[in-house]
């Protein structure tokens, strides 16, 4: 989902939340040789990022400061203004979104082509029992679909108890399964990824070296993303993150349970944030009420908090701070919040004399931006990393989905700006990048090898 | 050359960046149809039958031709009604960019999708080992379909251009000379690998094209004068 959310990235959980929230993050553990343990490791894994985000335009709060006299026209004039500095810096967001999953599928694609771990089938994950080795056809097809329903289940029996938890305020639980996951996912695979890129290289390493690395990599990454750090260190880490666990799950999912997944995963996204019941819409919404911010680590900001004191509106807002704030707004969901809109009117509220600003302390000016939840990413990124794994038509193939998904995210974007709530963002997408997937490879792609071999250009 | 056009004159201006990725999104999906047909059109027929092949592929080359002018058409008209809403929007009544931007940026959409389509393959292939045109063909396979890619990229931006002024200004002739263009830029492919027949007449073509998309963008001889004199 894209959201708006202020909140502190927390670490993607690795559970559930494709959009929002990702529930079965990926659950290698299990089929890992190693031994691990499979179940606690799975749960933990299960946790993905949760999109949550909801984003609740602080012209909520904003609007409720405007002393009486001057509110309506107030209002209409800022809601104007708002609307235009919306869509007028709307394309500044979707570039601000494009970057990061552009970053991360390049680093997906790459890593897939060169090492070639991530493209060997050593097992599966628990989730998905059923193997497709199997002589036929029909055979294979029941055995994604109910890989498949399994996933999809498990998804969303951990975006359920997400939001269970949620409601009944068990924050901390909620944060240490957060921290747990992150930490499995910062250290676990990227060490796995290391070792793996060494050997593709034929770099030597000893211990001691790779020890140091991996613990200030790790240690960095924990504090950036469960506390305070610079935003762009942030964001590099999240997309680090985001990039590991596609990997993790290309590398584990077999084929057609692949796609199937990936299409029934759009479905459910559809499902989880638009109808009434769903549990990501439930999320989103109890964190409104509470106006909290969701949690961190889940989500991809794309935007600069200031965090502006009660005083000086003005200057303060002159000033970004990069912290993210755990306040007040809840972004949830995809929801782009009119940015610049903030600030804008702060400015022309700040003759206003009195604001009270009774539960958050801080309002922040923030420069708003998009958030996309983690799990979107990580999506994206299968699907391209899937299409540059197997597809034979290589780099056609891959080109055509990368270009359908960033497309399906302007849509998404462009959806969101006009509706101003919480989207999912995986549907559109992802149907655009399958749609081009199995076209592209099984029909383009004879085509143009045709016109390769032949030298003619079209 | 290609990508520092893209570097220099498009990164820095978000909107310019969407308009790039969806023309590419355009010409992909025209790619799409026409490979469909061709892919029909092969599978219905005999497949040992080399002239019928043959003649299979240079239909589905100009029928592609065809339908990525088709689609450049299509893509006129979605950019009219998405500057008159951008219009409606921006503060100052005037829209963040103008038809002719939209034409160029449109334009390289274009050509860098085809481009990366014909060369991306071959550049990966180009890193392995291999020895090229060992079984006769031409040697300069790399090389020349470089060049031909080079030049169907340019080719594409000054088109753009083209064919979207005369869209604006309905001037039908100019835009049935940037299909006959094209259909002449793909045909001459078919003389490859007498890379004479192909390489030279697109070179010449793309300069006509050039020549007239500056004249047409408002540039003259005398602003040429003054910038390459550095005035």
């Amino acid at each position: 989902m894209i959201t708006f959310m202020n909140n502190s990235d927390s670490e993607e959980e690795p559970c559930n939340e494709r959009t929002s929230l990702m529930s079965a993050e990926s659950p290698p553990v299990p089929s890992y040789q190693d031994g691990l343990q499979a179940s606690e490791a799975g749960e933990l894994q299960a946790h993905r990022k949760r999109r949550t985000g909801s984003s609740r335009s602080p012209n909520n709060i904003a609007d409720g400061d405007v002393p009486d006299s001057r509110v309506p026209v107030r209002e209409s004039a800022l809601e104007n203004e708002e609307e235009e500095l919306t869509l007028k810096y709307g394309a500044k967001h979707v570039i601000m979104l494009f970057v990061p999953v552009t970053l991360c599928m390049i680093v997906v694609v790459a890593t897939i082509k060169s090492v070639r771990f991530y493209t060997e089938k050593n097992g599966q994950l628990i989730y998905t029992p059923f193997s497709e080795d199997t002589p036929s056809v029909g055979q294979r097809l029941l055995n994604s679909v109910l890989n498949t329903i399994i996933m999809i289940s498990v998804i969303v029996v951990m975006t359920v108890f997400l939001v269970l938890l949620y409601k009944y305020r068990c924050y901390k639980f909620i944060h240490g399964w957060l921290i747990l996951s992150s930490l499995m996912l910062l250290f676990l695979f990227t060490y796995i990824y290391l070792g793996e890129v060494l050997k593709t290289y034929n770099v030597a390493m000893d211990y001691p070296t790779l020890f140091l690395i991996i613990w200030n990599f790790g240690a960095v990454g924990m504090i950036c993303i469960h506390w305070k750090g610079p935003l762009q260190l942030q964001q590099a880490y999240l997309i680090m993150i985001s990039a590991l666990m596609a990997l993790v799950f290309i590398k584990y999912l077999p084929e057609w349970s692949a796609w199937v997944i990936l299409g029934a995963i759009s479905i459910y996204d559809l499902m989880a944030v638009l109808c009434p019941k769903g549990p990501l819409r439930m999320l989103v919404e109890t964190a409104q009420e509470r106006n909290e911010p969701i949690f961190p680590a889940l989500i991809y900001s794309s935007a600069m908090i200031w965090t502006v004191g009660m005083a000086k509106p003005d200057t303060a807002a002159r000033g970004p701070s990069q912290q993210m704030q755990d306040e007040a707004e809840d972004g949830r969901e995809n929801h782009r919040s009119p940015s610049h809109a903030e600030s804008q009117m702060s400015e022309t509220r700040s003759p206003v004399p009195t604001r009270p600003i009774t539960s958050f302390e801080e309002l922040e000016e923030e420069e708003r931006g998009v958030k996309l939840g983690l799990g979107d990413f990580i999506f994206y990124s299968v699907l391209v990393g899937k299409a540059a794994a197997t597809a034979s038509g290589d780099w056609n193939t891959t080109l055509a989905c990368f270009v359908a998904i960033l497309i399906g995210l302007c849509l998404t974007l462009l959806l969101l700006a006009v509706f101003k709530k919480a989207l999912p963002a995986l549907p559109i997408s992802i149907t655009f990048g399958l749609i081009f997937y199995f076209s592209t490879d099984n029909i383009v792609r004879p085509f143009m090898d045709t016109l390769a071999s032949h030298q003619l250009y079209i | 050359p290609a990508l520092g056009l893209f570097l220099f004159t498009i990164a820095r201006d978000p909107l310019r960046i969407i308009i790039l990725i969806a023309g590419a999104f355009f010409w992909l999906v025209s790619l799409l149809l026409s490979s469909l047909i061709w892919f029909i059109a092969v599978k219905a027929s005999d497949p040992r039958d080399e002239p019928l092949q043959k003649g299979l592929l240079i239909f589905g080359v100009m029928f592609s031709v065809l339908l990525q002018e088709a689609f450049r058409f299509l893509y006129y008209k979605l950019l009219r009604k998405a500057i008159e809403g951008l219009v409606a929007l921006s503060e100052d009544g005037c829209s963040p960019i103008s038809i002719q931007q939209m034409a160029y940026v449109a334009g390289v959409g274009f050509g860098l999708m085809s481009g990366a389509f014909s060369m991306i393959n071959l550049l990966a292939d180009a890193l392995g080992p291999g020895t090229v045109g060992i079984h006769g063909d031409s040697q300069l396979y790399f090389l020349t379909s470089a060049f031909m890619t080079m030049v169907l990229i340019f080719l594409h931006t000054f088109w753009g251009i083209l064919f979207f002024h005369g869209c604006e200004h309905r001037r039908w002739w100019e835009i049935m000379a940037v299909v006959v263009m094209h259909l002449a830029v793909s045909g001459s492919t078919f003389c490859n690998p007498l890379y004479v027949g192909s390489l030279v007449p697109s070179y010449l073509l793309m300069a006509a094209a050039a020549v007239w998309a500056y004249l047409l963008s408002g540039g003259s001889a005398q602003n040429l004068r003054r910038f390459l004199l550095c005035k």
